[in-house]
Parts: C-alpha cells; structure tokens; sequence
C-alpha cells in the first residue's frame, strides 16, 4: 500500500486535525452559546430554554424535546447557498438531535422544549461536527443536565489512507477510490451517539478508523473543556 | 478530587471525585467511574457530599420563592405574569389583600406593571402566585436589574451579608427575586444607579470565593465617584 507515502494537500499528518479554537458566551441574550472553528469551519450555537414547548399540540407531558436547527449561511460557501430550509439541513437538524439526546438528561423538562439552533458561518467540510461540538458546548453553558459531553469529528479515506478532519479540498479528492466521509460522534467515556458512512470501507478499516476517531475526540474533549473552564477565568482578571 | 470548601468549576460528564468515599448531591450522579457533574458549574464538598452549583440555566419555579414579574394579561379574576420562567403564573384576585373592583381590576394593577409575589403553588395547572405576605405588592417606583437566577444566592449572600452590604452602602432598598430581577428602591436616582452596578459587579464575579471582601473593596475604591 502507498500509505506511507501518502501526503495530504495541506501538509498535515494523517492524524493530525485543523487547528481548533472554541469560545463560550457569544450570544449575550441566549441562555447559552458558543463558537467552534476548526480550520476554515466556523460554527455558532445558540441555546434557548427549556421553555413550554410550541406549538402546544407537540408538547409531550413524559419528557421534554430536543429541537436542532441547522442553517449554513448563503454565504458560508464559494457558491451562494439558497437561504433557509432545504432537504440537507433538515437532516442534518434531526442528526444533531440524535448524536445530542443521549446524554441529555431531558426528562426532568415535561411539556418543554430546548432550542439549539447552529449558524454555520463559513464552511470548509465537517459542518456537522462543528455544529455538534458548537451545539454541545452551549448546552453544558446553558445549564442544562448532560451526562457527558458529546465530540464529533469527521475522519476519511483518501484513496487507501485513512485521515482525520477532512478539509474541502479533501472532500472532493478524486484519485483512486476516491473520498470517503466518516463523521462520528463519541460521549466523553467513549460510547458512540452517531456515525455516518458516506463511500466505502473495508471492516478492518473501519475498526482503524474507530480507534483514530477515539483519539480524535478525547483531543475536542478537551479544548471543550478547556473553552468552558476558560469563560469563567477571562472575567477573573478583567 | 474536591478539596475542601474549595469550589472548582466543573464541566458535565466530568469525575469529581472516585472511590465510595463521597456521596452524590445536586447536581451530580454516582457511576462506575467515580461521581460525576451533570451539569457546567462548580463543584462543593461538604461533609463528604458533593453537590454542583450550576452558574447559568433558566429560572426552575420553587414554591414559596419570592419572584418579580410584569404583569402580561388580564383576565376576569386575576393577573397573568411573566416570571421569568417557562410558564406564565396567575395571580387570583382573592390572594390580594386588599379590596379591588372586580370591574376594575386594571386600576390596581395593569399590563405592563412590575409586582413582587410570592409563589404559592405549582401544579400541572400552571404556578400561583400570592400577595399575602409582607413586603409583597405592586412596584410603584425605582430600578430594576435582570441577572442570571442561578446568581441570587451569591447577591444575598450567606445569611444575607451581602445584600446587607450593599444596603447599607448604597442606603437603597432592595428586593431580590429568586427569579433574577432585582428592585433597587432609593432616596435618588444616584444612589440606585450604584447599587446596580454594584448588583452587576457581584454577577459578573459570582464564581469567585471571598466575594464579600472583594465587594468590600470595590466599595472602598468607588465611594469617591457617586459622590
């Protein structure tokens, strides 16, 4: 295999990921936000609630509802993205709830409903998992009851080599077998809450590419944990 | 590991401590790896319980909280108010204490006028507010300052030492709603102005350990500019 000598078009290691900063607190009049950029990738997350869920007809007196709203702004990407709601970002939303839900503990918000809603305000690949990590980040800010943290991160094949974080340039790679997309996302202890498979892999690789994306994730972990103690210290001195 | 009477910021999903020497509090739940934070806030031990104090979240109603709130509608016994939670909270007419025109009940209170209340109830009906208590009642005059409800118990401090403070320095009356807002009543405007910002100086530092010193301090060094 030609693994060895494979070299990404940006220069970085198979392993390594884009340089990563996250804030919290950007949004002063949502109960909880942040930002997450990871290379070119920048997402903004907003929390609202738990608030009485509206319409009333949806409201579920056994537990409280997660509500994901994903928007990657028209001019987030080199071509103008059509504004507002299309068949790609209603999945994405229902994909954020999923990966999120688990470790929410939403069952002590009966009839409520909790917003997240996530910009995506440049856009260079891995948007769901900026927004994932974006999304997590300002629900631990907004209060609410989580059992873990989530991280997400998207690895990918490159012809036969497996990589972690793809760029744009990445995405649309065309030698070889082509590119394939593995976004996943992991609570901190190590349990998986969401995996998408875009392309084709072997098993044994696939079994590769968890444990790269395990390593992957304790690394966001981390700068999540580092970005969340962080908003409390920057007040400290100023 | 929790020291003791050391807060420490905590994050969910975070292990505070490990071994079967602590118990689970507030905030917190016991698995496999030790005790861990359900929630972003910061972490107290005392007397081998470990409970989390959360720093940011909505307003959660508890009965018997004295709140603020505006007054949003009308109806043909009562008052419906925002509180600041996510449910709106009726005030009966038969909890004022106080003769009011059942014709006429805007001439007491209208939409848009702010009232200190007592919670008195919360049922899957929605939560019910009460007057009948001292110090409850509509809000005729002076300041009011929204902060984040989870910082109340920091404004009033242990056993109210730093409302106290706050009262004495600023000579100013204030009501402090569990649910955020704050009523600063004062002799002028200036005086109310300076206790808002003192309110504000305390939310903006509310994870800080001596805080009451460190207002003390504040105080000292801003005394000479209100005046």
């Amino acid at each position: 295999m030609a693994a060895k000598e494979f070299k990404r078009p940006d220069g970085r290691k198979l392993d390594e990921m884009r340089p990563i900063s996250a804030k919290v607190g950007v949004i002063p009049s949502a109960d909880g936000s942040a930002m997450w950029k990871q290379g070119d990738t920048i997402a903004i997350a907003a929390v609202h609630g738990p608030k009485k869920m509206h319409p009333q007809h949806q409201q579920d007196p056994s537990t409280g509802q997660l509500r994901c709203n994903y928007n990657l702004m028209s001019f987030s990407v080199s071509d103008r993205a059509r504004p507002g709601k299309n068949r790609r970002s209603q999945e994405i939303d229902k994909i954020i709830e999923w990966a999120l839900e688990p470790v929410l503990l939403i069952k002590d918000f009966p009839n409520m409903v909790i917003d997240v809603t996530i910009q995506i305000i440049q856009a260079d690949a891995g948007t769901r998992c900026a927004g994932i990590n974006a999304a997590a980040l300002a629900l631990a800010h907004a209060g609410i009851p989580m059992k873990g943290m989530v991280s997400s991160v998207a690895l990918g094949k490159l012809d036969k080599t497996l990589v972690v974080d793809l760029n744009k340039a990445e995405e649309d790679f065309e030698e070889g077998e082509g590119a394939t997309d593995i976004p996943i996302s992991m609570i901190s202890d190590g349990k998986i809450t969401h995996i998408q498979l875009d392309g084709k892999i072997t098993p044994t690789q696939l079994k590769e590419v968890m444990k790269m994306a395990k390593k992957a994730c304790k690394e966001i972990y981390e700068i999540q944990k580092k970005a969340l103690k962080e908003s409390l210290e920057v007040k400290k001195n100023g | 590991m929790a020291t003791e009477n050391k807060r420490k910021v905590v994050i969910p999903g975070e292990v505070i401590a490990k071994g079967d020497d602590f118990l689970p509090g507030e905030g917190t739940e016991k698995t496999d790896q030790g005790i861990i934070a359900l929630r972003f806030g910061l972490a107290e031990e005392i007397n081998k319980l470990i409970k989390v104090i959360p720093l940011s979240g909505v307003y959660k109603p508890r009965r018997g909280n004295i709140v603020i709130g505006k007054v949003e509608n009308i109806t043909f016994n009562g008052w419906v108010i925002d509180i600041n939670a996510p449910e709106n909270a009726f005030l009966s007419l038969t909890e004022v204490p106080r003769y009011v025109n059942k014709n006429g009940l805007d001439e007491f209170m209208d939409i848009g006028d702010m009232v200190v209340a007592k919670i008195w109830s919360i049922n899957k009906r929605g939560i019910d507010l009460s007057l009948k208590s001292r110090g409850l009642g509509k809000i005729d005059e002076g300041l009011i300052v929204k902060i984040n409800p989870h910082k109340v118990p920091r404004i009033i401090g242990r056993e109210g030492s730093m409302i106290n403070l706050i009262k004495n320095k600023t000579r100013c009356n204030i009501t402090v709603g569990q649910n955020g807002f704050i009523w600063i009543k004062g002799e002028t405007i200036d005086d109310e102005l300076f206790s808002k910002k003192a309110i504000l100086f305390i939310a903006e530092r509310s994870y800080l350990s001596g805080l009451t010193e460190e207002v003390e301090k504040w105080f000292e060094q801003n005394k000479e500019k209100t005046k």
